[in-house]
């Protein structure tokens, strides 16, 4: 009865392209408060494995339950109305719109006033806007974004925009955030600083996070637990230092990498 | 916040003051109110294509969905309301004998609004099904929902069939189209300012992206159908009682297209600038009157032109241009 107590489980989820096995078999689950490392080598099917818990793709065969529910073909915003959240590995603002309005565009999902409100801009709604703004504010200030809250996200470096995914999903109040290489492109001083927001917002905000990252040092330091990916299915899992000396992760990924380390 | 809807209601108030005194066919009671027939008739049009052309906007610039088929929820708003106010005419202005100096009027507003309801439900019957197409998929269906309100106008007697609807009674002043000109923009510009609203915008630059925020993009998308409809109806109405006579011709697939090109040439997405591009191109129009058969050649080209010069669009946002040249001073 232990796994009923995890937030997340996925029994035997598989997904396939046409002729593509991307996922087959994955069994896995997580827990509130734990930050899970997601790992394999590039197009091992973690990315998939994402969009599948976000209802990008409805698995081919397995199940989904999140929070004691099924979630199996429930369309993307209805789970993130459940309180799964998510970046994603080819950053995806909302290019148009500032820095401050990608991270309102996020809270749309707790409004109490809908399109009436807005128009009629009664109390209620001004309000509402105002307390929606300085939501936003305060979790732009975590990330260090809220002097540049009412920039165009384009303008944001690289880094900054990563940070503002992050802070975006973050206003969907979610209980699971799944992040997608969150530190791609950042020099290692950069890195670490992300790796101890995110340890911080976790803890902060109670949250279950799972996290791809290509970098063995950083997943090693910061994750409780992690799971392997190779040709879409899980070869190994357990804590850092089991991961380190699984024979089968160190043929089929780490190689060097981790006897170095 | 507040501001920008007490001066809704100024411009409402104002405008309903003018119309009576504007009234335009009517006896002038000013004399300054004598503003030459010919320039009134081009002022009015204006108003109605900037109300055209900001509710398209809804759809095609906010949203960043492809409708071609306003034409055709404007014909459906003209015919409704002339359905009243002329079909049944008689029996309405009975119904509303209540209001008695008053019914004319007040049976053209209300005929105006249910024409902007009935355009509403047909653009939520287009918009649901169609709104899981994509770009040039969206444009044909809208394109060809426009062409079957045609043809069903065309063979429907009760509507005076290709032949036309003649003898609505002329109502639509000067006031009412800025009135409900300024209601098109209002809704357009605190829709689109207010957390909910950026919902519309962030479909429009990610749609997977947003859904993986929690929006319901299908529900944005007939949401901006549906307003779009329902303010292209109001200005079909409008026009039926200005003209006085309509006919299916006159809500035809070029229609669409005048508004189309004035959504481009505003930039997409800006209220403002459309509405400046509605009321110049309202004017060009007229000058072009003696060139019809070349004025979609010019528009053709204009587009093209402007596509590979200023994809922003000839207007672009002057709310913003008249704020940063203030600022650089
Ligand atoms: N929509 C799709 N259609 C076809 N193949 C896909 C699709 N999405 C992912 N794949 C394939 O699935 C495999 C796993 O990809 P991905 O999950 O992106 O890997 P990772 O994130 O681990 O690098 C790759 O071979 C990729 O090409
Ligand atoms: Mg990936």
């Amino acid at each position: 009865m232990s796994e009923s107590k995890s937030l997340l489980e996925l029994s035997g989820v598989g997904i396939r392209f046409g002729g593509l096995v991307a996922v087959s078999g994955f069994d896995f689950s997580i827990s509130t408060g734990e930050l899970v490392g997601l790992i394999g080598p590039n197009g091992a099917g973690k990315t998939t494995v994402f969009n599948i818990i976000t209802g990008v793709y409805a698995p081919s065969e397995g199940a989904v339950r999140f929070s004691g529910s099924s979630i199996n073909g429930l369309a993307p915003n209805k789970i993130t109305a459940f309180g799964i959240a998510r970046t994603f590995q080819n950053i995806r603002l909302f290019s148009s719109l500032s820095v401050v309005d990608n991270v309102r565009t996020a809270l749309n999902l707790h409004l109490q006033t809908g399109m009436f409100g807005a128009l009629w801009r009664g109390r209620k709604f001004r309000e509402e806007e105002h307390r929606v703004r300085i939501e936003a504010l305060e979790l732009l200030e975590i990330f260090g974004l809220a002097k540049m809250a009412d920039a165009p996200c384009r303008s944001l470096s690289y880094g900054d925009q990563r940070r503002l995914e992050i802070v975006r999903a973050l206003a969907t109040r979610p209980r699971l955030l799944l992040l997608d290489e969150p530190a791609a492109g950042m020099n290692p001083t950069e890195k670490v600083e992300l790796m101890k927001l995110i340890r911080f917002t976790q803890e902060r905000f109670g949250l279950a996070v799972l996290l791809v990252e290509h970098d063995m040092k950083v997943v090693m330091g910061i994750c409780q637990r992690i799971a392997v990916l190779e040709y879409g299915r899980k070869i190994a899992e357990g804590t850092p230092s089991e991961i380190q000396k699984n024979q089968r992760v160190i043929a089929a990924y780490l190689g060097e990498e981790v006897v170095d380390a | 916040m507040i501001r920008s809807k007490s001066v809704l209601f100024l411009m409402i108030l104002l405008s309903t003051v003018v119309s009576y005194v504007f009234t335009g066919h009517p006896e002038p009671s000013w004399p300054i109110a004598q503003i030459d027939d010919y320039v009134l008739n081009i002022i009015v049009l204006a108003g109605i294509n900037i109300t055209l052309a900001v509710s398209l906007n809804l759809v095609n610039g906010h949203t960043g969905q492809f409708s071609l088929g306003h034409a055709g929820f404007m014909a459906v708003g003209a015919y409704a309301s002339a359905w009243l106010t002329q079909v049944r005419g008689k029996e309405f202005l009975a119904a509303l004998h209540f209001c008695d100096a008053a019914a004319p009027v007040v049976a053209f507003l209300l005929a105006t609004i249910f024409g902007g309801f009935v355009a509403a439900i047909a653009g939520f019957a287009v918009g649901l099904p169609s709104l899981r197409l994509k770009g040039d998929y969206l444009a044909i269906v809208t394109l060809g929902f426009g062409e079957i309100i045609r043809v069903v106008i065309q063979n429907t007697d009760s509507l005076g069939g290709a032949r036309g609807l003649t003898g609505v009674p002329i109502r639509t002043t000067l006031g009412w189209t800025f009135a409900i000109a300024a209601c098109a923009i209002y809704v357009a510009a605190s829709l689109v300012k207010s957390t909910y609203g950026r919902g519309f915008l962030a479909v429009r630059d990610d749609e997977i992206a947003a859904e993986a925020m929690g929006i319901n993009a299908t529900k944005y998308k007939v949401t901006a159908f549906v307003v779009g409809a329902f303010f292209a109806g109001l200005a079909g109405a409008l026009y039926a009682h200005f003209i006085g006579y309509i006919t299916p011709e006159g809500f035809n697939f070029l229609k669409s297209v005048d508004v189309v090109v004035m959504v481009i040439l505003g930039g997409m997405g800006s209220t403002a600038g459309v509405s400046v591009a509605a009321v110049g191109l309202t004017v060009l129009n007229e000058l072009l009157r003696q060139a019809e058969q070349y004025r979609m050649i010019a528009f053709a080209l204009l587009l093209i032109v402007l596509m590979i010069l200023r994809p922003q669009g000839l207007i672009g946002d002057p709310v913003r241009w008249f704020k940063a040249r203030r600022a650089n001073r």
